[in-house]
């Protein structure tokens, strides 16, 4: 397939791993910001391949991750009820709520079905005109736009049986908030390449200037990290801290207007709750005012639900990649795929999901710093 | 180092499991969940050496004649999919259980659970693809019953299909037989069946639908036994796909399997489903594949009796047995380094992220 | 997050007040909306993410930052990994 297989080419990767460990002349510790990125390095075990000096952390770049578990608490809510259709991406079925998740909701009856894209919830509303459609509208920058445009055009068409449970979240807020911790040891980032895409990378500069961290905005293959890798490698030995462009062939400086636009007429941002993390001021978006009529929080009464965290799992450390999932007492033992205690262990890019069926048999005890 | 990861992983938790008081969606997938749910469950209640055994069909013995005797249900929705339906689907799973335990196919059983308010249409539409799919395979359903169960309770229709077949002398095909040295022989590309039938129930729709590659397997197998009589084991990777099945054998014979992620085939309409999906094709379903265990020294006759053989064109060898890492299945990626092929836990989904 | 897949657009359409774009993904080929990308026309390849295309690939800075791979991954073969990194061309 064009445009992703010439980026797993073996002896690309490989070149590309030599190049880091010329380049690397002491230990760095770099985080790849995207789930999609850390699965990536599981799945192609690229932190093998740079050098161990190199330490790659993952962060909290998995949207079901951080969805806070009062809003899973309100999407099985609303997926209980007798006359809804809830519609949701594959990725939130399995992740635990505070006593149940969607999947067990539809175990037990309810209607809920997976969607690949929100218009086929937007359809789903039009062709059952008797069911209450409530779509699970979550995600960061990237899925902003096509959640907008499903609102949009249901609004366009008419529709008063559909609504959004909106729970959307932003990226540069949670990586400010990660820099300015007092534990953190992460020199440099690879940005989130899709939700560069639509946003741009202008917003992370402020960043680099800030806290003086080289950013590379990267993408999703494996000759893609290694690129963005490289690059952030090659501006910390420099002592440079710019905002640079790998994924070239899908972001540009001001991303995409279009699909901004659209996001800006039907979202705003506000604050938001991030699970394993807390309340990070102006990192999320809700719906507009104007598409009340859309809010599935309003519609279903769920907007007062308030949940506690098990004090057990350690996803808010591993979310903030001050811990890796295998330092967790309860990770592969009480906390697996099958009975996951936090999201990470559920999402198919959370960290510790991705340790446990890639490296199970090979992870080692973190260093100590 | 090794005290910490041991300990790491021993550790007894004092916070509470989640209850596994229900039976979940991803008990039926095939993967890990099955497995327990087999091993707890039934396994307890039903023990003795036959069934421990746990291959996908039972050899017994009966006068000096080798009988291998199976059973499956199939519950697949939509009814109707590119490439089969629940009836062919009902043929094909049981004669290739049969056919993996080495058995010619001779006679199955056809029980039906359907539920009120199914169309006649619907129902004769699947007795015909059934009995075409056994007329193909040169089976006949010999017996068979029919129960009307209320509505909503049956997802429209449920068949359980059981076949026997007779084992030839000298035919010994089981896990267990694996060793270290041998090699992993699958028959062609992967994920095609689980794609077809998810973008049908899901609506994705594709603008060439892609289609199930069920299909009855006994005679490929025959062609593999006349080749050779060095193949340990058998499996076709239904459920829980190559993924699960490899973690059988694996589980079963106490050994480790590693595979070259390089050869393995999949065709380039399930590539594109799967990278826009977000699925990986070692876990989706086949109905028309299988897996072989095969002695070093036989691989290559045995691959070239496959290729020979219409269901075999594409057959590979795409690893080995190996006497490390026992029970866990590796796999070598396409850039270099190797990765562990888990066992799913429960289904796999469409992901956005 | 964000599993976005690149595709050719083949075909593309006005329907409904929404432009649609029939993209082929490897074997396959699937509808998207192309609201985001009115520039995009058919035999361009996109970034699609559930349903949506995001962003035109560039095929040429693809093309041109893939050669430079390319180049690089060559001095690693004819210089067996004695060399100074090459310096970054942005």
């Amino acid at each position: 397939m064009k445009y992703i297989d010439e980026y797993r080419d073996e002896h690309i990767v490989q070149s590309l791993a030599a190049q880091i460990a010329r380049r690397a002349t002491r230990p760095w510790s770099v985080m790849e910001i995207c789930g999609g990125q850390t699965h990536t390095i599981m799945k192609y075990g690229l932190d093998e391949l740079i050098p161990a000096s190199i330490r790659l952390v993952h962060g909290p770049g998995c949207p079901v991750c951080v969805t806070p578990l009062e809003v899973v608490d309100k999407a099985i809510e609303i997926a209980s009820r007798a006359d809804v259709t809830f519609a949701s991406y594959g990725d939130m079925l399995r992740v635990p709520g505070s006593h149940s998740d969607l999947f067990r909701v539809k175990a037990a009856g309810g209607d809920v079905r997976i969607v690949y894209s929100p218009m086929d919830a937007v359809k789903l509303a039009r062709t059952l005109p008797k069911r209450q459609v409530a779509f699970f509208g979550i995600g960061f920058e990237t899925t902003a736009p096509p959640n907008a445009m499903a609102v949009w055009e249901a609004r366009r068409e008419g529709l008063d049986n559909f609504s959004m449970l909106v729970s959307h979240v932003l990226v540069p807020p949670a990586i400010r908030l990660l820099l300015g911790s007092p534990h953190n040891q992460v020199q440099g980032f690879i940005a989130p390449g899709h939700v560069c895409t639509v946003m741009g990378y202008w917003q992370y500069e402020a960043l680099c200037r800030d806290f003086h961290v080289p950013i590379v905005v990267g993408g999703f293959e494996p000759a893609d990290l290694l690129e963005a890798v490289d690059m952030l490698v090659g501006q910390l030995e420099e002592g440079r801290a710019v905002v640079e462009n790998q994924y070239v062939r899908s972001v540009r400086y001001e991303g995409n207007v279009a699909a901004q636009r659209i996001v800006e007429q039907v979202l705003e941002v506000c604050d938001r709750k991030w699970r394993g993390i807390g309340m990070i001021p102006q990192s999320g978006l809700r719906l507009r005012e104007e598409f009340a009529a859309y809010d599935a929080e309003r519609i279903f009464g769920v907007g007062e639900m308030t949940a506690d965290e098990p004090a057990e799992c350690i996803s808010a450390e591993v979310l903030q990649g001050l811990k890796r999932p295998t330092d967790c007492p309860v990770f592969g033992a009480a906390c697996t795929p099958e009975n996951p205690m936090g999201a990470p262990m559920v999402s198919a890019e959370g960290a510790c999901a991705a340790y446990y069926h890639y490296r199970r048999h090979s992870f080692q005890p973190s260093e100590v710093s | 180092m090794r005290e910490e990861q041991r300990s790491i992983a021993e550790m007894v938790c004092p916070a509470p499991l989640p209850a596994g008081d229900q039976v979940l969606l991803g008990h039926g997938s095939g993967g890990k969940l099955s497995a327990d749910l087999v091993h707890d469950v039934f396994l307890a209640a039903f023990d003795n050496p036959i069934l421990a055994r746990m291959d996908d069909q039972a050899i017994v013995s009966i006068n000096g004649l080798r009988l291998a005797f199976t059973t499956d249900t199939f519950v697949v929705k939509p009814l109707f999919f590119p490439g089969g339906d629940i009836g062919s689907l009902a043929v094909h799973g049981t004669v290739n259980d049969l056919a993996m335990g080495g058995a010619q196919p001779l006679f199955l059983s056809a029980a039906f659970i359907i539920e009120e308010g199914l169309p006649m249409e619907t129902l004769r539409r699947v007795a015909t693809s059934l009995r075409q799919a056994a007329s193909q395979a040169g089976v006949q359903v010999v017996t068979g019953d029919t129960k009307v169960v209320e509505k909503r309770s049956g997802d429209g229709l449920f068949i359980n299909t059981s076949g026997i077949g007779v084992v030839a002398d000298g035919v010994q095909l089981s896990a267990h037989r694996a060793r270290q040295g041998d090699r992993v022989l699958l028959s062609g590309p992967i994920g095609e069946h689980g794609i077809a039938i998810l973008a049908k129930r899901e609506g994705i729709e594709f603008d060439c639908p892609l289609e199930s590659d069920s299909a009855a397997l006994h005679t490929l197998v025959a062609a593999m036994l006349a080749a050779s009589a060095e193949i340990r084991c058998l499996r076709d990777p239904t459920r829980g796909g190559l993924s699960s099945t490899l973690n059988e054998f694996a589980a079963q014979a106490q050994v480790g399997i590693e595979i070259d992620e390089r050869a393995i085939p999949v065709r380039e309409e399930v590539k594109g489903a799967c990278e826009m999906l977000g699925l990986d094709p070692l876990y989706v379903a086949n109905e028309g594949k299988l897996v072989a265990i095969v002695a070093p020294e036989a691989a290559d006759r045995v691959l070239a009796a496959m290729r020979r053989h219409a269901l075999g064109a594409q057959a590979q060898i795409i690893g080995s047995v190996t006497a490390s890492h026992p029970r866990l299945v590796t796999m070598r990626t396409t850039v270099g380094p190797t990765r562990i092929v888990d066992m799913l836990a429960g289904d796999q989904l469409p992901r956005i992220c | 997050m964000c599993l976005a897949v690149p595709g050719k657009i083949i075909e593309a359409e006005e329907r409904d007040g929404n432009r649609i774009a029939k993209v082929q993904f490897g074997g396959i080929a699937r509808q998207a909306f192309l609201n985001f990308v009115p520039e995009a026309q058919v035999g361009d390849y996109v970034m699609v993410h559930v349903g949506f295309a995001l962003s035109r690939v560039d095929a040429e800075e693809a093309a041109r930052t893939y050669r430079l791979l390319e180049d690089m991954g060559l001095l690693e073969e004819e210089l067996g990994g004695a060399a100074q990194p090459e310096p970054r061309v942005p």
